[in-house]
């Protein structure tokens, strides 16, 4: 109290020692990094819920009635070809070449809608069944698991899309490059979100 | 430090790091496939007869192949970003431990400890 009262008269100083300029996007690449961050945070809920129901078939189709492994197998090459294709893009852009960037991005989005398509006919098999989300604890939790993951991938493509587009219109500029190292992250880390998939839900599910 | 100044040495660390080579990209795909094979491959044969062994078996080798995706492909060191990519990566992998065995231990306990039958109820007061 007393200090306060000594300084009440005169104005107090504030040194704003962190007002230096950044360079514009030197902090984009922590922030995505944090959103992945919080982004693994959903996805290990998604686990948890999954680990917790996933045995509860309410007398309906268990992990051996419903998964093909062989098709699994095929989805995760897709994913993991894409994830190389995507390193290669990354590559080439550092090299400046923007019609192998481009190529290699497409390739990338063809492995992707690849891998889309073979999980939405697995869960139409699955529905066609009568495997819904709707039959037991363990389908409602399996949807929503491999679902949101589906859905993130969804969104890669069309970033990478939009993305493609951005570049043919302005080239291998400093801000596509930064956003194209955005999404080279975001869509790495899919993958690994998928190897916890793939052994967690099908490979585990099967040898239950 | 000037801005210009700073602005080269972030360029410079994630020239390094951020990229990657193609021998780095090659080495974490060969590693990544051989990882995702003998997983599928002990399932699908049943070659280790004790489901519980296999169990363990194919979780060890996601935990390597995760390992190996952040390094090769996410580029993740310690170097990154000053560190921080690195502290915010072992604060959400503390946080996920906690979620996943919390959840997992307690409502195991809670499924074995309602089951009807398990407890004499003429004992409940």
């Amino acid at each position: 109290m007393a200090s306060i009262a000594t300084t009440a008269g005169t104005e107090p100083v504030f040194h704003l020692e962190e007002e230096h300029a950044h360079a514009e996007g030197s902090s984009t690449m922590l922030g995505f990094w944090l959103y992945l961050m919080s982004d693994c945070l959903i996805f290990a809920m998604l686990f948890a819920a999954y680990g917790v129901l996933g045995a509860n078939y309410a007398a309906g189709p268990a992990p051996k009635d419903l998964f093909d492994l062989n098709l699994v197998a095929v989805n995760t090459a897709m994913l993991l070809f894409s994830s190389i294709t995507y390193g290669f893009a990354m590559l080439t852009m550092d090299k400046g070449r923007v019609a192998s960037t481009q190529a290699w991005l497409a390739v990338t989005g063809l492995f992707g809608l690849a891998f889309l398509s073979i999980e939405l006919y697995e869960f139409s098999h699955m529905i066609h069944e009568g495997a819904t989300p709707q039959r037991s604890a363990f389908l409602s939790s399996f949807f929503t698991l491999v679902g949101t993951h589906g859905l993130h991938v969804t969104f890669g493509i069309v970033w990478l899309v939009t993305l493609m587009v951005q570049v043919a219109r302005f080239g291998l500029i400093e801000a596509n490059r930064r956003r194209l190292m955005c999404l080279s992250m975001f869509w790495h880390f899919l993958d690994v979100v998928w190897i916890g998939v793939f052994t967690f839900v099908y490979l585990l599910g099967m040898l239950r | 430090m000037s801005a210009h100044d700073h602005a080269e040495d972030h360029g410079h660390v994630h020239g390094g790091a951020a990229h990657g080579s193609f021998k780095g990209y090659l080495t974490g795909f060969v590693l990544s496939v051989i990882l995702t094979a003998i997983p599928f491959w002990l399932v699908m044969t049943g070659f280790i007869d004790d489901k519980q062994v296999t169990a363990i078996v194919i979780m060890a080798f996601a935990v390597v192949q995760i390992v190996v995706h952040m390094v090769f492909f996410l580029h993740m060191n310690t170097a990154s970003e000053g560190g921080w990519s690195m502290l915010a990566l072992i604060f959400t992998l503390i946080l996920v431990v906690i979620v996943l065995t919390g959840s997992l231990w307690v409502m195991y306990h809670l499924n074995a400890n309602m089951m009807p039958g398990l407890h004499d109820m003429r004992e409940m007061p």
